[in-house]
């Protein structure tokens, strides 16, 4: 635990830092000309506050007693991962292969192979969504989801609802 | 899997669609339609002046049915349109993407580096050219152009005018107005124009650069008045406004609504969008609101926007190293 | 009494039978769209804009009013459910509404969202009715040094709330701030923290992608986690014996709901300020003048009526200055307006007298709508319950891909879902750090006001820095953040004085208190 909280301080400091360098490039003082601060001063000395903040919790970690109890459990964190996993597959996947295609393939491993329903349930599920969405977004309220090459497919539905 | 797109049948379409259905139709060249939505670019966020003028086309397209398919806004307004730019950029030989521009068109490219060149993006059409009024509170003493200078000057660098932004079209009048008469002006950026004219009135700020929509509420109340139009001739709903020509003073500056398309956009889609925009500038609906807003309604297409595209780059160039140098 | 007649005249065409149906539809539409996590009311009020076009404009607006105040409901609904807020106005609601839930009680704080939203909406309503032309010069005199010490006013008593880890909630507040700031400078017009020259952070970080990506995401992912050990969700359950405790438990609730109702509509009539530090105040009102504020943040009902009821009527109220000054305070308020504008109607002081019929049209349109939007709310609260009692990974299968639909609906950009991810993990490590994830979300509503409202003021005014307490409206408001700032700390002090029982030499009770 005290270990996760070392590393989540550090992480908060080096992105403070990140943003710092961003924000520099951009005038971070008092500026007399237009009569307040410039540009980058919001996010500048924000993030400064933010790094010494994170660096009180490092300073106060040092100086508590070790607590027992880990940030993570091996049994509960593997299936996080999985489900980032599979998140992560089906947002790239989004773009070239169309929101129905990779939608469908994440809904398929997350019940079926993630969730272990059955197949009645997998594929109600996995067909009723993507046909609720068509209608809901794209017909109801005109937001098209990304088709990449599916795209052609969907000619013909367009005329048939638009 | 023989579906007849029947909407009986339409649960197993999406399925089906994947698996029955090949390639869509080819588009001929004499009869181009668009085959799916089009996306209509805008330049600018939600709820702005540039962004209800593409909603109020939009409407007047579904109305009067000028599309074969419905035409759906999105709003790309990031880093004064640079998002929109990049966007439309990055979709060169897309057919069915158009973009609604507004100033930022030739101001954004020159004052930030984002890569994009819009001599390679398609004209289409220019709807209509918006006007610029100078405006005062109506509580202040302030009736003529003279008046306002005197006004200014005694202030001392402390008058505020109100705008939308550094590099938005009404900073760049007013650098105009601070370079022809030789004053100091403190400049104070709100959100949008809507924001700017409320300010005025509740005597925040002590004079803006509005479009007469704008001002239009306020002004009907008599809560605001107008000194000077920056337009070669006087505005028909202010007859009594002089221009700044007039005055003797050249001051003369535009808000283009244009359509564009990306680069390399099919020649039969450029003609298709042409076409539709033309309808749509003689329609009752814009002609009636193009009066009442006091806009100019000049249809422009095809080489000779591009040409005025082009030349009114090169005097925003000019105007905005002009205001480098003056800071 | 004249208002009464042009009321009345409103109230015949919106009680009409095609009209009421349209309430139906609109209610029903909204309330959908509304508790989609991503979607709002702008999304259904811009779909239907341009068929206001076709259909007669009084049942143009009353369809429009009927979808506002549908969606305002639904967003208290993915609330409470998903605890994901579907707006910037709904995070208050999460606080006490999430909590229940879990508790098993998600009918209960459902219907206590949905009454409170009623008693909010109708109350500001009523207030329009009579006070809108006057309050129109109030909200004129709302310059950027009052917009600034509101949205102070709002922070503060928010923090003031306290409760966590004072470091890591200044961090979060910080970052909050940090990230509300991407995207375009408005005052230099220059282009900062874009990030490895992505475009999409052109447009800056947007509320719901951080909203959905650490409540969505991140919360699906903790409770795949904690499920893992121990079922945390109990099923919930609604009878009608339910249903009538909630009523008799909100009709006690009368004193915070009729502060949330004044406080709304007063903060979202004023421009550019809106219902979000409305939810925010109220709530933070309720728990401090509580007797048990520590009940608050586990599953207060009260919790939940104090924001609900303020978000309603600012929402009512944020359509004052659209209506009398043109300037519209949301998204949604922005449509509303370029719809009116299409219609060839002036917003500004004159229409009032202009367009009688148009304003008590939509006036009338409010109230219908309020009622009509209760009514059904409460009639679907059952089938809402019942699918939380959906199994586990179902649930989680579906909820993760209405974030990702939902996340790119708004912007259509798949920069946005990529966000979602990032801040779903990102938000699920903090969370388990125990970083507190509220004042990051809030921080990044309230940051570009409170920035841009601060070096507005000080360019105006020349860089002098005491304008803020110079002008009577900010001063005000100044002192009154000032006081929330200090209430904590005097309460602590007064608890540890009490404690330690010392006596005579022991500070005076402050009346602060109250």
């Amino acid at each position: 635990m005290l270990a996760a909280d070392r590393i989540i301080a550090i992480a908060i400091i080096a992105m403070s830092l990140y943003f710092m360098t961003h924000a520099a490039t951009l005038p971070i003082g008092w500026s007399g000309e237009t009569g307040g601060p410039g540009a980058g001063a919001f996010p500048f000395w924000l993030s400064l506050v933010m790094a010494l903040s994170a660096l009180g919790i490092l300073a106060r970690s040092f100086m508590k007693e070790p607590t027992h109890g880990r940030f993570f459990h091996d049994r509960a964190v593997r299936p996080v991962v999985a489900v980032t996993l599979a998140l992560f597959c089906a947002i790239a996947l989004m773009p070239l292969v169309g929101a129905y295609v990779a939608l469908v393939l994440f809904m398929l491993w997350y019940l079926r192979i993630f969730g272990g329903h059955g197949w009645v349930l997998t594929s109600i599920l996995t067909i009723a969504t993507p046909v609720f969405l068509f209608f809901f977004f794209e017909v109801t309220l005109k937001i098209l989801l990304p088709k990449g090459w599916t795209e052609p497919f969907f000619i013909p539905l367009y005329s048939k609802f638009f | 899997m023989q579906y007849k797109f029947t909407k009986r049948s339409f649960v197993a379409m999406a399925a089906s669609a994947v698996l029955t259905l090949g390639t869509g139709l080819p588009a001929t060249a004499s009869d181009w339609k668009p085959i799916k939505p089009i996306e209509m670019v805008i330049m600018a966020g939600q709820g702005g002046g540039a962004d209800r003028i593409a909603r109020l086309f939009q409407s007047i397209i579904q109305k009067e049915g000028l599309a074969s398919m419905p035409v759906l806004p999105v709003n790309k307004g990031g880093g004064s349109g640079a998002e929109a730019l990049r966007y439309l950029k990055d979709n060169a030989g897309d057919a069915h993407k158009v973009m609604a521009t507004l100033n930022s068109y030739y101001t954004t490219p020159l004052r930030t580096e984002i890569g994009v060149d819009i001599a390679e993006f398609t004209p289409l059409a220019r709807m209509a050219l918006d006007t610029f009024v100078l405006w005062v509170n109506a509580d202040s003493d302030i009736k003529t152009l003279d008046d306002y200078v005197a006004a200014v000057k005694a202030a001392d660098g402390k008058w505020k005018m109100g705008g939308t932004g550094t590099g938005q079209e009404d900073s760049l009048v007013t650098a105009m107005l601070q370079k022809e008469f030789g004053l100091e002006i403190t400049y104070v950026p709100f959100k949008g124009g809507g924001t700017v004219a409320k300010n005025l009135v509740g005597g925040h700020i002590d004079s803006t650069v509005n479009n007469p929509s704008e001002q239009m509420g306020f002004y009907q109340a008599g809560k605001s008045r107008p000194i000077v139009a920056f337009t070669p001739e006087r505005l028909e709903a202010f007859p009594d406004v002089p221009t700044a020509r007039e005055l003797g003073h050249d001051i003369v500056y535009w808000m283009q609504r244009s359509f564009v398309g990306p680069k390399d956009m099919p020649p039969e889609a450029v003609a298709y969008y042409t076409e539709m925009f033309r309808k749509l500038s003689e329609t009752e609906e814009w002609q009636t609101y193009t009066k009442e807003k006091s806009l100019i309604s000049d249809f422009l297409s095809g080489d000779a926007l591009q040409a005025y595209f082009l030349e009114e780059r090169g005097k925003h160039a000019e105007i905005l190293e002009a205001m480098g140098e003056g800071s | 009494m004249e208002i009464l007649t042009l009321l009345g005249d409103g109230f015949a065409t919106s009680l009409s039978p095609v009209n009421l149906m349209i309430v139906l539809l609109g209610v029903t539409a909204g309330l959908f769209i509304g508790a989609m996590p991503g979607l709002g009311s702008v999304n259904g009020v811009a779909i239907v804009l341009p068929l206001t076009f076709i259909v007669p404009p009084s049942s143009a607006i009353i369809l429009l009013a009927a979808i506002y105040y549908g969606a305002m409901y639904g967003g208290a609904i993915s609330s409470v459910l998903l605890g994901i807020p579907g707006a910037s106005t709904a995070v208050a609601t999460t606080f006490d509404g999430r909590p229940m839930a879990q508790q098993g009680k998600a009918g209960l704080a459902l219907i206590a969202a949905a009454v409170a939203s009623f008693v909010g909406g109708t109350i500001s309503v009523i207030l329009f009715t009579v006070f809108a032309v006057p309050l129109a010069d109030l909200a004129l005199a709302f310059g950027p040094a009052e917009e600034f010490a509101l949205v102070l006013l709002a922070f503060t008593t928010f923090v003031g709330l306290g409760g966590d880890d004072v470091l890591k909630t200044i961090i979060m507040i910080c970052l909050g701030l940090v990230l509300s700031s991407v995207g375009l400078d408005l005052i230099s017009g220059q282009p900062r923290l874009i990030f490895f020259d992505q475009p999409g952070f052109y447009s800056g970080i947007s509320f719901l992608v951080l909203a959905i990506g650490v409540y969505g995401v991140g919360e699906v992912l903790f409770t795949i986690e904690t499920s893992h050990k121990r079922q945390q969700v109990t099923p919930a359950r609604l009878s009608l014996r339910e249903l009538v405790e909630g009523m008799k438990a909100m009709a006690r609730l009368w004193k915070t709901m009729s502060v949330g109702s004044f406080l709304g509509f007063f903060v979202g009539m004023l421009p550019a300020a809106g219902a979000t530090p409305a939810s925010l105040m109220a709530y933070g009102i309720a728990k401090s003048t509580s007797k048990h504020p520590e009940t608050f943040g586990k599953g207060n009902i009260e919790g939940v009526a104090a924001p609900e009821t303020a978000n309603n009527a600012a929402s009512t109220g944020s359509l004052l200055p659209m209506l009398t000054l043109g300037i519209p305070g949301s998204p949604t308020t922005a449509l509303l307006l370029g719809g009116m504008v299409m219609w060839g109607l002036v917003p500004g002081p004159m229409l009032f007298i202009e367009q009688p019929d148009f304003v008590w049209g939509l006036i009338s349109s409010l109230y219908t709508a309020n009622f009509a939007a209760v009514v059904i709310n409460i009639a679907l609260i059952p089938l809402f319950v019942w699918a939380l009692r959906m199994p586990f990974t179902v649930l989680c299968t579906l909820v993760l891909v209405l974030c990702i639909v939902g996340g790119y609906a708004p912007s259509q950009k798949m920069h946005d879902v990529w966000l979602i991810l990032g801040f779903g993990v990102v938000g699920y490590l903090l969370r388990k750090a125990d970083y507190p994830l509220a004042p990051l979300v809030l921080a990044l509503v309230l940051g570009p006001l409170m920035e841009k409202s601060f070096r507005q003021t000080l360019i105006a005014e020349q860089g002098n820095m005491f304008a803020f307490v110079e002008r009577p409206l900010s001063g005000l408001f100044l002192a009154i953040a000032a006081f929330f700032f200090v209430l904590p700390l005097v309460n602590a002090l007064r608890h540890r004085l009490a404690n330690r029982k010392l006596a005579p030499d022991g500070l005076p009770p402050s009346g602060g208190a109250a």
